[in-house]
């Protein structure tokens, strides 16, 4: 059976979260903090990483920390355990004497207090050979990828751009970029890890307990079975704790070694911008043709991206250009250059957060060139079915949240020029953007529902909450697929004991769990009635939800005014708002956080993130919070989120759409709109710091 | 080499044997085994481990434990009574009511700053944005943006965060 629609009781409203008091109280525990779990003291591990960016260890010479007090081993390439398949190499730690970048790991010391784990990796002396690298994006060989990250294709020809651009009145040809940008959640990446009688069991910081299970396993060389992991509680990840990474796999190495004695291991925050992923600079090449009313008749994208010869990563940054304004002739295409550094990956909305920066700051710069205002420029270039699979729309809304958000803004008093208020010594002005994101949907999710004494079920799954809010929302889910309250639910996630889930991750985790947690649902009711004798038990995988021919994408606006100091460049965001069509909103105040936290991130990318790396060896030099820039309290000023009344039961049978990730996407483009507004200078490359104003 | 030090942690007197090397964030963690404090970046960056030392705020991955023999520490854990449904400090509380979090590994920390700026405003401290040194503080919001600058939060809860403080303040 697949899930059908069902009566929203619970859904829709603002639940409390059932997490919170651990939460406020810091009893909640995250990786590392399970002592309390182990028979054994854990022994502390600490990396050591490469300094040179390409070549091979010689040696690892570990006499030093091996007589530094409470150091237990030096585990490296000579002395690790042996994985059974080393065929992705940022996952085969310690496996072989070849170098990938600056920051891998080449060594892991274990002892028994932290302090002496990092003195003694401090004491290591890893003698390399360093061979000739390739750091620097600017200038580099690219080359045409099979397909971008998401499984997109990664390049597309419609209609004939080569004559529409030719024979286009209006011609913009620009070049957008953003830099590297790290993920930066709060809790660094980090684990527990236990061997024990040949199983792994792992309390990871990883939004995906199974997909970790099932990437480590075969390398490991054991069955899936053998190794267990829980992520009862992690501190953010935005995409970096979405996939495993070399830690993931130096501490189970560790652990292996160490056989039934626990390890521990947190990643240092400045390791952290070497081994945890990030967002690839991305330079978007785009050419708009357009007539003088502003309908575009030919549009490229052709987005170029950093990526690591250790593993290939390609953001899909084209790609939402395929299908947000209506174009007759439409070209997209990505190229990337495998570097000697780092391996990037996903972080919060890849692909649309790049993407849609280069198309919506274009489109001001398209507005700008035609003198046509913003919000009409977009309105005439609405799409009447997906450009890209000619598929009818269903809740395509972005026109509404332009006109919802227009008036809550109060666009109707912008001045039409730029450059036209000061403000005693700032200019002021406003932006807006266009925000889109795919509703996403993964099959293959298992949910079981048992039930208890007393009219109560036992719900299990899974999945994992990375701090969005899931354990309460798939609460109310599961309440309204059963037709009972929440309170009489006890749901069990984030364990692979419990049936499979996928990556919270891609704004698909909801939907895609609780379309799961739906269908069993129904289906126990079905083979158990209303009255269901304690014990007895449903348990069923989701294929799909009913196919439909229709395109599924949420939708939003976002508006910003900016505030530009005329004579230091400073740039301040007094206002910002979101208006989103993203479907139900399952709780009010959880889908509200979320959706300010990405216009927060949005904001934090417009103004400040930034990476500098060595150009001698590609590392990011910039590697901690003092350096690197995440916006801090004072930088947040008015921000508001609004959604519309909706309902999209094409999309799941809650009727909802992801939200994890749409609140960062165009919030940057509307920062640097508002900015150019403000001032007259156009900028097209994140992030916009006052040096940028100043000259 | 190992040393002892007396804390008086959440309530309790304890006699932690730690490292000269070891931090007041260490020692809780993994000495003591109260994990309330967090750490995000070891490097008082970020403020997720601030507790109240002495009854002010105070980051405890910038502070060796030697150096405190004798302290009194509260961490957000002591805040709160014990157990699943001991009273929660009305900062915390305030937290709940404004969703002032997500995933909640900053949380603590800023808990602990807030239940700080509360009362270095009540006893005067100005701060960057006051204007009238003389005159009594007004926790306005420009004043509570500020006085928590020193806790990020990467899942971006600051419009909460800033809700549960003004509210807590004016209790
Ligand atoms: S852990 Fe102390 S300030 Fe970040
Ligand atoms: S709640 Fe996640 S970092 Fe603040």
């Amino acid at each position: 059976m697949t899930a059908r629609p069902f009566e929203a009781r619970s859904m829709g409203t603002a639940l409390d979260r059932v997490d919170g008091r651990e939460k406020v109280t810091g009893r909640a525990t995250y990786a590392v903090e399970h002592d309390a779990d182990l028979d054994e003291a854990p022994l502390h591990a600490w990396l050591v990483t490469s300094t040179t960016a390409s070549g091979r260890v010689l040696r690892v010479d570990a006499a030093e920390a091996l007589a530094h007090p409470h150091v237990v081993t030096v585990l490296d390439h000579t002395n690790a355990p042996r994985l059974a398949d080393t065929e992705d190499r940022e996952l085969a730690v310690l496996q072989d004497d070849r170098i990938g970048f600056r920051g891998q790991i080449v060594a892991v010391v274990l002892a028994e207090t932290s302090e002496a784990a990092r003195e003694g990796a401090r004491l290591v002396r890893v003698h390399q050979e360093a061979a000739d690298a390739s750091v620097s994006l600017d200038g580099a060989e690219t080359y045409a990828p099979e397909e971008a990250n998401g499984g997109f294709e990664a390049a597309t020809d419609q209609g004939d751009f080569d004559a529409a651009w030719a024979a286009a009145p209006v011609q913009l040809e620009q070049t957008y970029s953003t830099p590297l940008e790290f993920n930066n959640p709060m809790e660094p990446h980090a684990a527990t890890a236990l061997w024990r009688d040949g199983s792994l069991t792992l309390w990871d910081s990883t939004q995906a307990v199974h997909g970790v299970a099932s990437t480590l396993a075969p390398m490991l060389g054991i069955s899936q079975d053998r190794v267990r992991v829980q992520a009862p509680y992690i501190g953010g990840g935005f995409g970096s704790k979405g996939l495993p990474h070399g830690p993931e796999m130096a501490v189970a190495l560790a652990a292996r070694w160490a056989d039934g004695r626990p390890v521990k291991l947190a990643v240092t925050r400045q390791q952290m911008f070497g081994l945890t992923g990030y967002r690839t600079r991305t330079v978007s090449h785009l050419r708009i043709g357009a007539e003088p009313d502003g309908r575009i008749t030919a549009l490229e994208h052709a987005a170029v991206g950093q990526s690591s010869a250790v593993k290939e990563f390609v953001e899909q940054t084209a790609v939402p250009a395929r299908m947000m304004y209506a174009a007759s002739s439409l070209r997209t295409s990505h190229r990337v250059a495998a570097l000697d550094v780092a391996v990037p990956s996903w972080m919060r909305a890849p692909g649309e957060m790049p993407g849609m920066f280069a198309l919506e700051v274009a489109m001001d710069d398209l507005a700008e060139a035609t003198g046509i205002d913003p919000i009409e420029l977009r309105e005439r270039n609405e799409p009447e079915v997906d450009p890209e699979t000619g598929n009818p729309y269903n809740n395509r809304r972005l026109v509404e949240c332009l006109h919802r958000g227009a008036d809550l803004f109060g666009w109707q008093d912008r001045p039409a020029e730029p450059r036209a208020t000061l403000d005693g010594d700032w200019w002021v002005g406003t932006g807006v953007a266009s925000a889109t994101y795919p509703a996403s949907f993964a099959p293959g999710n298992t949910a079981r529902i048992i039930a208890l004494d007393g009219g109560r079920y036992e719900v299990s799954i899974g999945a994992v909450d990375l701090g969005t809010g899931s354990r309460t929302v798939l609460l109310q889910i599961a309440a309204d697929a059963l037709g009972v309250d929440p309170e009489a639910i006890d749901l069990a996630l984030a364990d692979t004991d419990l049936p499979m889930a996928t990556v919270a991750g891609g704004s698909s985790g909801t939907s895609s769990w609780g379309t799961a947690i739906a269908q069993t649902a129904q289906q126990f009711r079905a083979d158990h009635g209303e009255h269901p004798d304690p014990g007895v038990e449903t348990t069923t995988t989701t294929d799909g939800y009913p196919s439909t021919d229709h395109a599924l994408h949420s939708f939003g606006a976002v508006f910003a005014e900016a505030r530009v100091h005329r004579l230091t460049g400073e740039v301040r965001v007094p206002r910002l708002l979101g208006v989103y069509s993203v479907g139900r909103v399952i709780n009010p105040m959880t889908a509200r956080s979320q959706l300010l936290g990405g216009l927060t991130m949005g904001l934090s990318a417009a103004l400040f993130e930034d990476a500098y790396q060595d150009p001698r060896f590609g590392h990011v030099v910039t590697q901690d919070l003092a350096s690197y820039h995440v916006a801090a309290h004072a930088d947040v000023r008015d921000l508001q989120v609004e959604w519309l009344d909706d309902v999209d039961e094409l999309a799941t049978p809650m009727g909802s759409r992801g939200i994890g990730e749409i609140g960062i996407v165009g919030t940057s483009a509307a920062i640097l709109n508002a900015a150019s507004h403000a001032t007259g200078v156009r900028v097209r490359d994140l992030p916009a710091t006052p040096d940028v104003f100043s000259s | 080499m190992e040393h002892t030090v007396s804390l008086r942690i959440d309530g309790v007197d304890q006699e932690v044997s730690v490292d000269t090397r070891t931090t007041l964030l260490d020692a809780l963690r993994e000495r003591v085994g109260n994990t309330s404090p967090k750490k995000g970046c070891d490097h008082g960056q970020c403020g997720s481990c601030t507790v109240l030392l002495d009854g002010r705020r105070h980051l405890t991955c910038l502070a060796l434990a030697v150096a405190y023999d004798g302290a009194e520490i509260v961490t957000a854990s002591g805040l709160a009574g014990e157990g699943d449904d001991g009273e929660l400090h009305p900062v915390q509380q305030a937290f709940l009511a404004h969703d002032g979090y997500q995933c909640g590994y900053c949380t603590p920390g800023q808990v602990c700053s807030a239940v700080g700026v509360i009362d270095e405003a009540k006893r005067g401290q100005p701060s960057h944005v006051t204007d009238d040194l003389e005159a009594d503080i007004d926790l306005d919001d420009d004043e509570i943006r500020e006085r928590m600058s020193g806790n990020l939060c990467r899942c971006g809860a600051y419009v909460g965060i800033l809700d549960a403080v003004r509210e807590a303040a004016a209790r």
